[in-house]
């Protein structure tokens, strides 16, 4: 019998593209011939922005980048801006910076188990994961006042200590969170249902995995033993003790699990980094001085410059985001504003393997494996 | 009581318990238009049935969010009246409120048929089920014949909606409902036969009647624990007939966007929904009377006469919505599954442990009966 081909668009508009993301599909019945993804319906300018702004002022901008997890974009950039101008960072500085970014690496993954398993039809891990991502955004509004667009990390360390009471918070966070894994753990893992959805699906291979640049959960989903915290450490991380999760399967299910475990992995950073914290209370690097700004309640309230100039060179800079690798690529003519700002975003890159991953599945398969993928859109679109 | 056959005859009953049946009769009798009277205490019957579903099904919708909320750790409705209880009256509201929208594509008498046609069923199903002693609208002889028939034809009525949608997503839904009901009906009459090998009778009344009493005096005669197979296997081939996670393939919202009635708004997309927490409904009571007893129940002996409708329309109602709370918990357990996998349960799984099933039963009837 013969069978006409049906191109579905899903989306911009659609429940589970998490975002204005568009695929064009071409079926044959409910087969996926090819999976085209079209992109670009949240493009906001950021790159050209940067080139706009002054240093400082594109830090809110990278906030916007990765709306889920925007400290390690926050941390990211600056990172990048340090290396540029050779700015030393105190110790207790990066303490507090990998808590926050370690923090976010929870909340993401919540946020993307939770939407994943909303896409399979089950709703209650979204609202159990959205209950414990509300105690972390707690945690962040107490640190910097916002919950989801910081703007804390400063170049040479960040913009306040942290305040009273955070860590005992943070302490209840990392021991209420331990039981809740265990809950989630209980309710999917063991679900029939749930791995006949994702066992099998969406199948990439390490070497193919490698050719299209994907990075992070997603690639060391596939058996790929790459993290930057391990292969490439920066901040504190040489100092710590954790493993990159790695599984072979590369399917849907081993970048579920890939997930899971670097969430516990990353409570047991959170509480080394909490049991040896320095305590001397400088955040700020001496280069740019810590003026006590008048009638500021804390004392260690630090000042940047308004005109902070690096000097002209250029610099890429990376760091293990969440979702991937995450990288700064910065042009600097010495004036107070980027030359150019080029931002490898790993959820770009991540998407491209999609096509490639749910050829001759069927939709709930691009479902299954594109929540494993786990994107959001204003990353994809800078 | 025992008379009483279904409530035609209560209602027959109760107006001769006030004394009036007589007068009114005579009036009719007098006028010779003996039938008219029929027809209103017909009318009177099926109108209390049909208010009592739309009760039913506006308190369904309540409850489901309640349940959802419970295992989500929320609270679900709160704000209008006691504890949200009046939320599916401003739900109705807003619906009516809405506007009717026909797509300029779609083909406009087939498209507004196809709510009616849903809905229809979905009441008439309930029409053989016994809510209790003697509450039965008619006692057909063919019941559970009738139950499966009717429900058959909530497929045909999905498949018009997603084909005068013309709409793709409209159409996938359709086709992925019809396929998983036809896939689904089969287990689902071949574990309710076996209940009518024991019984003899597809007449709801006598099966609700075979399960009254008691083995050694503790154990009530329930068909569950005769046919602990067929009772899981009607049950998931139920879930799946209802289209309820983990089998809600026809409106898939992550996949389908709302699958056939994407395109509907209003009042006939409130029809749709109507028609599937009455079906909820409906099927719960199928439920409950093929394998859980009907309204029959170990302390129903000790009941005075008088209250023998009411007590077990008590226990009926208790027993379905135990049935109807296991199905909105599993929803929010668990993920859904995909429409081959569905099938290929259905086909490969669910028919042989059915035929499986049935064999058993009649090797068990046969051994039964020799002693």
């Amino acid at each position: 019998m013969e069978t006409d081909e049906l191109i579905v668009n899903m989306g911009p508009v659609h429940p589970s593209t998490h975002g204005v993301l568009r695929f064009r599909l071409r079926m044959d019945g409910e087969i996926i011939k090819e999976c085209t993804p079209v992109l670009g319906y949240l493009h906001r300018g950021t790159e050209k922005l940067g080139e706009m702004k002054t240093y400082l002022q594109f830090i809110p901008y990278t906030d916007r980048l990765d709306y889920v997890s925007a400290f390690p974009y926050n941390y990211a950039f600056v990172k990048a801006v340090e290396e540029l101008a050779g700015i030393e960072v105190p110790l207790r500085a990066e303490y507090i910076r990998v808590i926050t970014m370690e923090l976010n690496r929870i909340v993401n993954h919540l946020v993307s188990i939770g939407s994943l398993l909303m896409d399979l039809g089950a709703s209650t891990m979204m609202l159990w994961g959205f209950r414990e991502r509300e105690n972390a955004l707690q945690l962040f509004e107490k640190l910097c006042g916002a919950r989801m667009t910081f703007n804390y990390i400063k170049p040479g360390g960040v913009r306040e200590d942290i305040p009273e009471g955070f860590i005992p918070q943070l302490n209840e966070f990392l021991k209420d969170m331990e039981k809740r894994i265990e809950d989630y753990e209980q309710l999917i893992n063991s679900n029939e249902i749930f791995l006949m959805r994702m066992k099998n699906i969406g199948v990439i291979s390490a070497e193919e995995a490698i050719n299209y640049g994907m990075t992070g959960p997603t690639l060391r989903g596939s058996g790929v033993n790459y993290d930057l915290r391990k292969y490439e450490p920066y901040s504190i991380y040489r100092d710590l003790d954790f493993r990159a999760c790695v599984r072979n399967e590369g399917d849907s299910y081993a970048r579920y699990l890939v997930r899971i475990d670097e969430m516990k992995e990353s409570l047991h950073i959170l509480r080394q980094v909490v049991d040896t914290m320095p305590e001397a209370k400088i955040v700020s690097s001496a280069k740019y001085g810590i003026a006590p700004m008048t009638g500021a309640p804390s004392a260690v309230s630090t000042y940047f410059p308004r005109i902070f100039a690096p000097p002209a060179g250029e610099v890429y800079s990376r760091i293990e985001a969440p979702k991937g690798e995450l990288g700064f690529y910065i042009i600097s003519d010495g004036t107070t504003k980027p030359y150019r700002v080029k931002i490898r975003s790993p959820s770009f890159c991540n998407l491209t393997a999609i096509p490639k991953m749910v050829q001759g599945l069927k939709i709930p398969d691009l479902i299954a494996a594109f929540g494993t993928i786990d994107v959001v859109l204003g990353d994809v679109d800078r | 009581m025992g008379m009483i056959a279904n409530a035609y005859e209560l209602i027959i009953y109760i107006l001769e318990f006030f004394g009036v049946y007589g007068p009114i009769k005579n009036i009719f009798q007098v006028l010779g238009i003996e039938f008219v009277l029929k027809i209103i205490i017909v009318l009177v019957e099926v109108g209390i049935l049909f208010v009592f579903v739309l009760l039913t099904v506006m308190f369904l919708t309540w409850m489901e969010r309640k349940v959802v909320a419970m295992v989500q750790a929320r609270y679900g409705p709160m704000v209008t009246g006691p504890r949200g209880l009046l939320q599916p009256v401003m739900d109705g509201v807003k619906l009516i409120g809405k506007e009717d929208i026909i797509p300029e594509k779609a083909d406009r008498w087939i498209f507004t048929l196809a709510p009616f046609i849903v809905f229809i069923p979905a009441l008439l199903v309930f029409i053989p089920i016994p809510f209790g002693q003697s509450l039965i609208i008619s006692d057909l002889r063919v019941g559970l014949l009738y139950i499966i028939a009717i429900s058959a034809v909530s497929p045909v009525a999905i498949l018009l909606a997603g084909w005068a949608s013309n709409n793709k997503y409209s159409l996938m839904g359709a086709m992925r409902a019809v396929a998983q009901d036809i896939s689904y009906t089969i287990p689902l009459a071949l574990a309710a036969i076996a209940i009518v090998l024991f019984t003899g009778s597809l007449s709801t009344v006598d099966i609700v009647n075979a399960q009254s009493g008691t083995w050694f005096g503790i154990i009530p005669k329930w068909f569950i624990f005769l046919q602990p197979l067929g009772f899981i296997l009607f049950l998931i081939a139920s879930i799946a007939e209802m289209g309820r996670i983990p089998f809600d393939f026809q409106e898939s919202e992550s996949e389908l966007v709302a699958g056939f009635f994407t395109e509907y708004s209003g009042m006939k997309f409130a029809m749709f929904f109507l028609a599937e927490y009455a079906h909820l409904f409906a099927v719960s009571g199928i439920v409950v009377t093929l394998f859980l007893g009907g309204w029959s129940f170990p302390i129903l002996p000790f009941v005075p006469p008088m209250l023998v409708p009411l007590v077990s329309l008590g226990v009926f109602l208790v027993k379905t919505y135990a049935v109807i709370f296991f199905a909105m918990w599993l929803r929010d357990t668990v993920p859904r599954m995909r429409i081959d996998q569905l099938l290929n349960l259905g086909w490969k799984i669910m028919v042989p442990l059915a035929l499986l099933n049935l064999l058993l039963a009649g090797f068990l009837i046969t051994v039964w009966g020799a002693f």
